[in-house]
């Protein structure tokens, strides 16, 4: 399939287009909460949290009978909920730590939502098909109404967001500041708490339950890498979220067998391993540059400062020094004669004889100027 | 009950002490996510070998799958090493990146194979005693049982012979570096053991069942005992017992047995979280009640010493008094007005309370404390 081909289903489709835009809207919802899940340290926490809403899907659905997208998204939010207090509670009042918690909650109630399913499943009404899509997610049932209720209520969730970002930007990042200046920290919590739910909850239909927590990880941990502002990382971690969601859909579009939930995942994943990369300041490559960078800087700088001791060592301005007393001097002789040259192309430095260097008057104030500094 | 539900709890014991073996250092070690990454990525390991061998039985698979555990981890340490994020951020990044392509692989070039999505989350347990070893005519039992098996005695000979170090490396290992103990090797070498535990169990239990065995039953020992040796046994019985349950409960309901088990595991554990005897949350209650009454009856006998002697004995020393002055509510003065009488603290005359000796010993001691 062609490339231009793509572009056109992806407007006039009614499935892709459908596809597409769920996946973009769970992708930017989850890339924004995200980030401030992803800076509170609770990574995982959507990974436990999406597995535990899969007994409140089919509690929700065994209870009403419906499978209304809004009452399964009910039932998820609770049961998510009820996990994450659990968890709480258990970190609180046991010496047990956050991430045993963490694992034990996440897989006693997926197996407890397992258990369901599979009675639900044998329940002699057939009503109950299409429960199991919430494990991994079949992205191509989304209907066009899923994707209204999606867009709505991730909406509201971007919107209360929005109502309180600067409350939620302090607890993320100092909460005892934010309890001494009145603010109800514990209502904060969990609200931005429930707001994550939410945007997990959303996207279980499209990527799965066991999928859902690398939509949260993911976009959060690309939009750090590029910015050390929490507004800018919010709109990027949206973006990515957004761009990996339409791109995966795209592809899994493009060919026969490709499930979509992973092939989201990975093109996030992919966006993640560039951030890594090439993002500046934090970017690995940059860093490699700026490790070199400053190993070079330091280098030049130990000659000149073994030519400066020397100088103070030998009053007598005229007299040079043998490269051999500057290799041994220096903890990478090799580099010492290449060094010298870039030195005397800067003019810092002059060879007064063959095989006599000495620091130029400007060496001689550079070396001042830099060691005075430190010293 | 017929020789095949038999078969399928012993091999569900198997798995349960298997896992609960790995299971107790990886909570003491706080790398319970771990058993969590690991039982997914695992998958890909069975996939990638599964391309090599073109075999679904082959024991290279069982490598792969190992090979792919301590992948996994390597990945999540070079991420932290990189210090871009932190370690569950890594941990939240690697493990469904490598499921993912482990998915799509599967669906799409081993659509007809024995492999599938489901099977791996919930295992197939019902149908393990159809898969038998067959010697010479004769009926070895199901296969189930020596794999699992085979796993329970590696993680058990590892235990035992490494006790030492392994008990080092996990409670102090800056101290296990420094006796030359390799802390990095035990390390490793316990990952690769719950990747094995995990592969060779999920092909019995589903993965999510692996993480339910590894960390719930610990946890529910971690909370029972102090000791290393009594947690491996408690979580072990502990592990054990909620199999059997596990699998009357599917039993019963008609339902997965995988996850009947691992809702069984959580019981369990809810059960000694509220009911450990000394770290039980009823406990806690209780010590901290006992503490109150123990804290307000000192305070009532040196409140009732303090004013003896002295001329307002007939005012301060009332029972109505105490809620004013020791800002007790009427029923809590009553409740410790009768415990310190019944403990021959205090006596009553017309309303008035006086020290007994008893008390003006407890009195006395606390003053000079």
């Amino acid at each position: 399939m062609d490339i231009s081909q793509l572009f056109y289903d992806l407007f006039f489709n009614y499935t892709l287009r459908t596809v597409a835009l769920g996946s973009a809207i769970l992708g930017m919802v989850s890339g924004a909460l995200g980030s401030f899940a992803v800076l509170r340290k609770q990574s995982l926490l959507g990974d436990a949290i999406s597995h535990a809403a899969l007994p409140g899907i089919v509690l929700a659905f065994l209870i009403t009978r419906s499978r209304e997208p809004i009452v399964l998204i009910l039932g998820a939010l609770i049961a998510g909920w009820v996990a994450t207090l659990f968890m709480l509670s258990i970190i609180r009042t046991t010496r047990i730590k956050d991430d045993s918690a963490l694992g034990l909650v996440l897989s006693v109630f997926f197996g407890f939502g397992l258990m369901l399913l599979t009675f639900t499943q044998k329940l002699p009404d057939a009503t109950q098909a299409g429960l199991d899509k919430f494990l991994f997610g079949q992205a191509a049932t989304l209907l066009q109404r899923d994707v209204i209720t999606m867009g709505i209520i991730g909406a509201i969730a971007l919107l209360l967001l929005y109502a309180f970002w600067k409350e939620f930007k302090l607890i993320t990042f100092d909460a005892e500041f934010a309890g001494s200046l009145g603010f109800p920290v514990r209502f904060l919590d969990v609200l931005l708490t429930t707001l994550l739910v939410i945007a997990i909850v959303l996207g279980l239909q499209t990527v799965g339950v066991v999928l859902m927590s690398a939509m949260i990880v993911a976009p959060a941990a690309a939009a750090r890498q590029w910015t050390n502002h929490l507004h800018k990382m919010v709109w990027l971690g949206g973006l990515f979220g957004a761009i990996a969601g339409v791109s995966g859909t795209l592809i899994s579009g493009s060919a026969e067998k490709l499930p979509t939930g992973p092939v989201i995942v990975l093109c996030m994943s992919i966006i993640v391993f560039f951030s890594m990369l090439i993002a500046p300041n934090r970017g690995l490559i940059w860093n490699w540059f700026r490790t070199q960078r400053n190993r070079k800087l330091l280098r030049i700088q130990a000659v000149l400062a073994d030519l400066h001791t020397l100088a103070l060592q030998h009053p007598n301005e005229e007299r040079g020094h043998p490269i051999a007393t500057l290799r041994s001097m220096n903890a990478h002789p090799e580099f010492v004669s290449l060094i010298l040259n870039q030195l005397k192309e800067q003019g810092l430095v002059q060879e007064l004889s063959k095989n006599a260097w000495a620091l130029t008057q400007a060496g001689l104030t550079e070396a001042e100027n830099t060691f005075k500094k430190e010293a | 009950m017929s020789l095949a539900q038999l078969e399928i709890q012993i091999i569900a014991s198997l798995v349960a002490v298997a896992c609960s073996l790995v299971g107790v250092f990886l909570i003491l070690r706080r790398m319970a996510m771990m058993s969590d990454a690991i039982s997914h990525t695992v998958l890909l390991g069975i996939v990638l070998a599964f391309f090599v061998t073109k075999s679904i039985t082959s024991p290279l698979l069982l490598i792969g799958a190992a090979l792919m555990g301590v992948l996994t981890v390597s990945l999540v340490e070079l991420l932290n090493r990189t210090q871009l994020v932190r370690e569950d951020t890594s941990i939240g990044l690697v493990f469904p990146a490598l499921f993912s392509i482990a998915v799509i692989l599967i669906s799409r070039f081993a659509g007809d194979v024995h492999i599938d999505n489901d099977a791996v989350l919930l295992g197939e347990l019902a149908f393990a005693p159809f898969n038998r070893v067959k010697l010479f005519g004769l009926d070895f039992g199901p296969e189930a049982y020596y794999s699992s098996g085979g796993i329970l005695i590696l993680n058990l000979l590892f235990v035992i012979l490494f006790y030492k170090e392994l008990k080092l490396a996990t409670f102090d290992s800056a101290l296990a570096a420094t006796l030359g103990f390799a802390p990095t090797l035990i390390h490793y070498a316990l990952m690769t053991l719950v990747s094995l535990t995990a592969v060779g169990s999920f092909n019995a239990v589903g993965s999510i069942l692996v993480v339910a065995f590894m960390v719930a039953p610990p946890s529910a020992a971690y909370l029972l005992t102090d000791k290393l040796s009594r947690m491996i046994l408690y979580s072990a019985l502990i592990g054990i017992f909620s199999a059997i349950s596990g699998y009357w409960l599917a039993n019963i309901l008609d339902a997965s047995i995988a996850g009947s088990m691992a809702t069984m595991t959580g019981a369990s554990f809810l059960t000694v979280y509220l009911f450990a005897p000394e770290r039980g949350l009823f406990a806690q209650a209780k010590r901290r009640q006992n503490q109150r009454i123990e804290f307000a009856l000192t305070m009532l006998t040196m409140h009732i010493a303090n004013h003896t002697a002295a001329q307002e004995a007939e005012l301060e020393n009332e029972v109505i008094h105490l809620n004013e002055h020791l800002k007790w509510s009427p029923q809590f003065a009553m409740q410790i007005v009768g415990i310190a009488e019944r403990m021959d603290l205090i006596q009553q005359k017309d309303g008035l309370l006086t020290l007994t000796e008893h008390g003006l010993k407890r009195a006395n001691q606390e003053f000079n404390a």
